[in-house]
């Protein structure tokens, strides 16, 4: 199999890796780099258990080839907390039950963390509509919803 | 075996790429790396253009511009294009509109593919090869096997206030795949009567189709109860409704011109 370089910054750490060509970036960060925070669910981009940020913006890291991140900064739920303190979506979803099973947690968590990053005081519409890419088989969504505004109003207490 | 991918600075240097066997154009992925993470063997390599012109989006004398290569997020953000936001919203979550371009959506076979029923009822042009070809054409090709050229941008006449309407029906809420989708463009004179209307239907053949006898009924019209009854009882006139996990051609047929009916009304 032809490898290529690539690379690109993983939650602020730069990373320098040959893959497989034509590998994708969920393919990239679990079995080269060894982050396993994303999670391959469908492959088909229904579920948005894989989802990471790229420069930003939330993308399904399935349906992105790793090569077409070059340069790019990755943000994934593995980089979320800081210096051993979680972020108050993670502590959210801890207090408030939003995770069963857990595998759609940490697309949840970037899904959730696009939102509040453009809108620090979402509306339940807000949420509704920013995790309406993932799928959550255990929760019934309404624990989700909440841990999501709940972070929110913890986030703007923090910044008053 | 690995999948090659090409980056090419310009048009003409990816089209002269894809002419190799087993080359498939690459635009935001959604359905091309969809359908490789599904096995599809047919591709060896991938072939993307960076040339920045086709992420732009031009608004000049009421007509507007969209590269293809600019994504649905890009669509529904811009503060000239707010007329259309409903249709670039209504594709996938917010992940997937973070991705999915309005390219690749001429290529996306039913269910999907609901903003290119927007483009149709706004008689939208499509530019392939350096040419703008009328959006039905293009659709016609493609559902006849007949490849073309890769598509740079697409462009329409913005639609007056309040004349587009756009609606997708989905089983699952907020956001699902497409029962079917409605868009029209309806313009009214001052009597309110129909002056002409375009209506476009996705889900109801594979590829989006124009509803001509639902139109042709509609003009000079009020948008009345009594007024529309023609429209909607004509609109299942030449449907072909696609049957798949989501609902099956018999529902779809039942179920349009109910919708058809609240999107004329609402």
């Amino acid at each position: 199999m032809p490898k290529v370089p690539v690379q690109f910054t993983l939650n602020g750490e730069e990373k320098a890796e040959f893959v497989d060509s034509g590998a994708t970036l969920l393919k990239a960060l679990r079995d080269k780099i060894g982050d396993h925070s994303p999670k391959g669910g469908c492959h088909q981009g229904t579920c948005g258990a894989c989802s990471v940020l790229v420069d930003g913006e939330l993308k399904l890291s399935c349906l992105v080839l790793a090569e077409t991140c070059q340069g790019a900064s990755v943000t994934t739920a593995a980089g979320l907390a800081e210096n051993g303190v979680l972020h108050p979506l993670q502590r959210a979803f801890i207090d408030g039950f939003a995770a069963q099973c857990g595998f759609c947690t940490p697309g949840m968590l970037m899904a959730a963390k696009s939102l509040l990053d453009r809108v620090p005081n979402p509306t339940r519409d807000d949420v509704v509509e920013a995790i309406s890419g993932n799928i959550c088989r255990c929760t019934g969504y309404e624990p989700i919803i909440q841990a999501v505004l709940t972070a929110a109003r913890a986030n703007s207490q923090n910044a008053a | 075996m690995g999948i090659a991918l090409q980056s090419f600075a310009t048009v003409a240097e990816a089209e002269r790429a894809l002419s190799a066997s087993g080359a498939q154009y690459l635009g935001g992925g959604t359905l091309v790396l969809r359908a490789l993470n599904e096995g599809d063997v047919a591709v060896e390599h991938l072939v993307r253009v960076t040339d920045a012109a086709i992420t732009d989006i031009a608004i000049d004398g009421g007509r507007a511009r969209i590269g293809a290569g600019v994504t649905m997020t890009a669509v529904a953000r811009h503060t000239g294009l707010e007329a259309i936001a409903s249709a670039a919203r209504a594709v996938g979550g917010p992940a997937i509109r973070n991705m999915a371009t309005v390219g690749g959506n001429l290529f996306a076979a039913a269910p999907y593919g609901d903003f290119a029923v927007a483009l149709l009822a706004l008689d939208a042009t499509v530019e392939t090869g350096g040419a703008d070809r009328p959006i039905e054409a293009f659709l016609a090709d493609r559902a006849a096997g007949k490849s073309s050229p890769i598509v740079t941008s697409v462009s329409f006449a913005l639609p007056p206030p309040g004349s587009f309407r756009f609606r997708k029906v989905s089983r699952v809420k907020p956001k699902g795949v497409s029962v079917l989708s409605i868009a029209a463009v309806i313009e009214t004179a001052e009597d309110g009567r129909v002056l002409a209307a375009r209506i476009a239907l996705g889900c109801m053949a594979p590829r989006p189709m124009r509803a001509k006898a639902a139109e042709a009924a509609l003009a000079g019209q009020p948008m009345t109860e009594q007024g529309v009854a023609a429209a909607v009882a004509a609109v299942a006139e030449g449907i072909d409704p696609i049957t798949d996990a989501i609902a099956s051609a018999w529902y779809r047929a039942e179920v349009l011109p109910v919708h058809l009916r609240r999107l004329l009304l609402e």
